[in-house]
């Protein structure tokens, strides 16, 4: 049985450890986050193999057998040195894994040395996250984006707050998450290791449209990083822009807003269900209108749906060019 | 049909009077401050849901006696009549013969775990493919969190204090409960509470929708159909808080001569454990839940942040309640799995005395860890490794148990039918919830999981193959006397291996997913979890089917099955000492207890004897008026 529960453990700890649990490492806290659950299945396979293995060797070895039915096994009450090892043993696992999970912890919360670190402010809101790249960052005046863009290989310390309920700030690649709380603002730290697109996701239920609370991370090179933010003040939308080209560029202002997560709309293939499907709703409606449903949203509401639903920031992320674009495009997709 | 005499047409009375009174209370109070509209539907509302089932309760006639005693009128002599059943409408009637309300409870209990499983298949269904295909968003957040709270609050908590009003009066050798009448209220209270609670489907705004953990502010600010949560829970505490009182008194005051605490069966000791954690921790729910009742109904702002209110304190309140709940629902389990695996292994528990004192430990070490739920809230940091080594260290008396439960089953003689496969069940699957359950003790690993369906594994592991798991075992291993018949063996083996299997197929592949990437409690989700979710929700249809197969069994045994012998088990403890089903008052001699209750294997041991008449017992008949004490 001994033989057979090693065997069975070594076996098991090396699918476990085959397995990918996390998604990409993609930041310097997801690798010593999945080193730590490495640890953890080292430690806890064994124990559940042993549990299992005395469960079928006992039913193996000493089921009744025909003839035992009136037979009852040996009276024995407890065996002390047996009791205080198992009572031990674990402890001084237990005591072993939480001493390094909190080295782990000290680490991957610790400022970096220099204080090189990037502040971005992240602010949650029913259903859309926004963020806000301080003066300090920009080199000239705040910005504020739906788009989460990081440099690699620095630190990033997130101020994270809400409009209101709570909502939760994961980037299940970067493996940390932190609620932002009505009345609070919360901090955390993550050091970005792998050039690519991450999604964002809002982990507390906060409503209807919690499951499309989504957004994305591109963490893309230093040079990079600069080039986007310089672009950032610049208009998406030419001035003085052919009409063709302002739907077009609405079309894709649409999608990277991520409304279509909320609203179904044909031209742009989205199914939402959060809020009024549009190819119904703005069917006829003037510019003026559609500007005001999508700056003020709960100034005038559909039938059917509830107040404080949609976030009323799009006036405030979006410039006057590019909402001159999306109303051109929605127009244009629902005539 | 009478609407003066106790029963189900003054009841509908009851409720008609408590809707008036709450449109007496609220008009009236809205006239007096001059406010408009005078009628206000949701005033109304959520009056009601309080007056109504108030109503309904004193109707049944669960209050009579104690409203004559308390105006001074001369008490009616109690002639038994509502003790004990006679025909099937006795179950239908504020009764107080603890057998009677055992089964009352469980029958309602498991028609709850069909209702909420029901919600389980459908979250399921939605989730089988990325997108919206049956449901929308409001309904399928309303879906699940309906389905937490009726299989919390109305299945897994109250089937434990069913189990145990049936078997533990028996277990330690009394003629009932303390207090027969508060128990029967304590039963009528929770259909009030699970009625309430599937009634909110019909609000407008749908169903409350914000987990059974309703987090404020978004409780606070969701539709009406969250009251029906926030006041159903109000009556299940007060029937958990009311049933807790009375199993610790009747435990302490009412065992039979020679029954020390160490001579009592772990069962009971398990339901000792419960019930102090029971008293302890439920006010807190029901505290967090009329702050979120006041901030809604009087403008109150506890968890308004503009006006200065605290939105983490909602969860510290909560959470001192809901972590130790998880071990109100399974300490009970314990107790059954100590029962079944000494009986069917035919061998003495393993360190009996620190199964009982490990119970003990887990009580205590129970409150001091409520902050784990928190570690991603955002309150102050430094709680956080505290709490991790508390939540940790539990897994020692934890691991006590099952080590000894192991050790026990080691060298005996093992019967492997139903109950023991379940209870063999529940040994490795609860061992896997329990370390997953370390893990997550681990701040770091913790942070990452939070909100995961790692946490959907974890919590339905510890709870389907752990509490769940117990409770089929408790219910094949009692049904004989309980119902005085033997169930089907054959399809009580296939219920478990196909349950087994299926929930395995469930539930595992959810750690993955889970530290994958995929949050809790979305209706939608990416599509890299399609594969996955689609193997899942076809398992979880597995496992409602093979509920069935329980379901007909339970049925067809209990009009039809083999009749069964008093102890078919050939178990010690006193329960199996009387007849199948017992007689209405127990025993007609009181036992007297000579020895502990697990000593097989022991020549000529017994644990209690029937010695004639010349025992004198001071408990007091049940029914038997109080002495006005």
């Amino acid at each position: 049985m001994v033989v057979a529960g090693v065997i069975a453990s070594a076996i098991g700890i090396v699918l476990a450890l085959a397995i990918e649990w996390f998604p990409t490492v993609a930041a310097t806290q997801t690798k010593k986050i999945s080193t730590l659950y490495d640890v953890l299945l080292i430690a806890s396979v064994p124990i559940f193999v042993l549990v299992v293995t005395v469960v079928v060797a006992a039913v193996i070895r000493f089921r009744m057998r025909p003839g035992q039915e009136d037979q009852d096994g040996p009276p024995i009450h407890g065996n002390t040195r047996l009791e205080v090892i198992w009572t031990v043993l674990p402890a001084l696992l237990i005591l072993g894994l939480c001493t390094y999970s909190y080295i782990v912890l000290e680490d991957i919360e610790k400022a970096p040395a220099a204080a090189q670190e990037l502040r971005i402010g992240v602010h949650g809101e029913q259903f859309a996250w926004t963020f806000t790249y301080p003066e300090e960052v920009t080199g000239g005046e705040e910005l504020t984006t739906t788009e989460l863009v990081l440099p690699v290989d620095r630190s990033v310390r997130f101020s994270i707050t809400t409009a209101d309920v709570i909502h939760d700030f994961w980037v299940p690649d970067f493996a940390m998450k932190l609620d932002a709380v009505p009345g609070l603002t919360t901090h955390y730290r993550v050091t970005p290791t792998r050039l690519g697109t991450y999604p964002v996701v809002c982990a507390e239920l906060c409503g209807l449209g919690h499951s499309v609370m989504r957004s994305r991370v591109r963490v893309v090179e230093q040079a990079e990083f600069e080039r986007w933010l310089a672009e950032q003040s610049t208009p998406a939308v030419e001035e003085g822009a052919g009409p063709d080209e302002q739907v077009a560029a609405g079309k894709q202002i649409f999608a990277s807003e991520g409304c279509g997560g909320c609203h179904t709309l044909a031209d742009a293939g989205s199914g939402g269900q959060i809020g009024p499907n549009l190819d119904d709703v703005l069917k006829g409606v003037d510019e003026a209108k559609i500007r005001e449903d999508i700056v003020d949203p709960d100034a005038q509401i559909a039938a059917g749906y509830g107040a404080g639903i949609m976030p009323s920031t799009y006036g405030q992320t979006l410039s006057d060019s590019e909402l001159d674009a999306l109303v051109a495009y929605l127009k244009e997709a629902t005539k | 049909m009478s609407f003066r005499a106790p029963g189900f047409p003054r009841a509908g009375l009851g409720i008609l009077v408590g809707v008036g009174l709450a449109y007496a209370i609220v008009c009236s109070v809205r006239a007096l401050y001059g406010w408009d509209p005078v009628v206000d539907g949701d005033a109304v509302l959520q009056v009601a849901l309080i007056a109504a089932p108030l109503g309904f309760l004193i109707g049944l006639g669960a209050f009579d006696y104690w409203f004559r005693w308390a105006i001074g009128a001369p008490t009616l002599p109690e002639d038994h009549s509502g003790h004990g059943a006679r025909s099937w409408k006795d179950y239908f009637r504020v009764n107080t013969d603890h057998k009677v309300i055992g089964v009352q409870y469980m029958v309602t209990s498991f028609v709850f775990l069909g209702i909420g499983g029901m919600f389980a298949m459908l979250v399921r269904a939605e989730l089988a493919q990325p997108g919206m295909q049956f449901v929308d968003p409001n309904a399928f957040n309303g879906l699940f969190s309906v389905h937490a709270s009726v299989l919390i609050f109305l299945f897994i908590i109250p089937v434990f204090a069913g189990i145990a009003n049936y078997v533990l009066p028996l277990m330690i050798g009394a003629p009932d409960m303390a207090f027969p009448r508060l128990n029967a209220l304590s039963f009528w209270l929770l259909p009030v509470a699970g009625v309430m609670m599937l009634l909110s489907f019909l609000a407008p705004g749908g169903a409350f929708a914000t987990g059974w953990t309703a987090y404020a502010p978004l409780s606070t600010e969701a539709p009406i159909g969250q009251v029906f949560f926030t006041i159903g829970v109000q009556f299940a505490g007060a029937s958990s808080i009311a049933t807790a009182l009375n199993f610790l008194v009747t435990i302490v005051t009412m065992r039979a001569p020679g029954m020390s605490f160490f001579r009592m069966p772990l069962l009971v000791w398990a339901n000792f454990a419960t019930s102090l954690l029971v008293v302890i921790a439920t006010p807190f729910v029901a505290a967090s839940q009329f702050f979120v009742l006041l901030d809604r109904a009087l403008g109150f702002n506890f968890f308004n942040a503009a006006k200065g209110g605290d939105v983490l304190m909602y969860q510290h309140v909560f959470w001192f309640y809901s972590h130790p709940a998880v071990y109100i629902m399974m300490l009970p389990g314990f107790g059954i799995i100590s029962e079944i695996i000494a009986v069917k292994a035919r061998k003495p528990i393993f360190g009996y005395r620190m199964m009982a004192f490990s119970l003990l430990a887990i009580v205590v070490l129970g409150f001091t860890v409520w902050a784990h739920h928190m570690f991603v809230s955002g309150m102050q940091e430094w709680i956080r490794v505290p709490m991790m080594i508390t939540t940790a260290v539990i897994a020692v008396p934890t691991g006590i148990k099952i080590f000894s439960w192991l050790a026990t089953l080691w060298r005996g003689v093992l019967h492997l039918d139903t109950p023991m496969l379940f209870a063999l069940g529940f040994l490795t699957m609860f061992t896997l919830g329990g370390i997953s359950g370390v893990t997550l003790a681990m701040v770091p690993f913790d942070i990452h999981v939070s909100d995961t369906y790692y946490i959907v594994a974890h919590i339905h592991y510890v709870l389907f193959g752990g509490s769940l798991f117990t409770i089929f075992a408790g219910v094949y291993y009692w049904f004989p006397k309980i119902t005085g018949r033997m169930y089907d063996e054959r399809l009580g083996r296939w219920h478990f291996w196909t349950t087994f299997v299926a929930f395995n197929c469930t539930f595992a592949p959810m750690h993955l997913i889970g530290i994958e990437g995929m949050p809790r409690r979305v209706a939608d989700y990416a599509e890299t979890f399609a594969g996955w979710n689609l193997f899942i929700s076809i398992a979880s249809f597995v496992v409602g089917l093979s509920t069935l197969i329980f379901v007909y069994n339970m049925v067809t045994s209990w009009r039809a099955g083999v009749r069964a012998p008093a102890n078919p088990w050939r178990a010690m403890t006193l329960e199996w000492q009387v007849s199948s089903p017992p007689p209405i008052f127990n025993f007609d001699t009181i036992p007297t207890v000579v020895g502990g209750p697990y000593e097989y294997g022991v020549p000529g041991a017994v644990h209690g004897v029937f010695k004639d008449a010349e025992v004198k017992t001071t408990a007091t008949p049940a029914g038997a008026a109080p002495a006005g004490d």
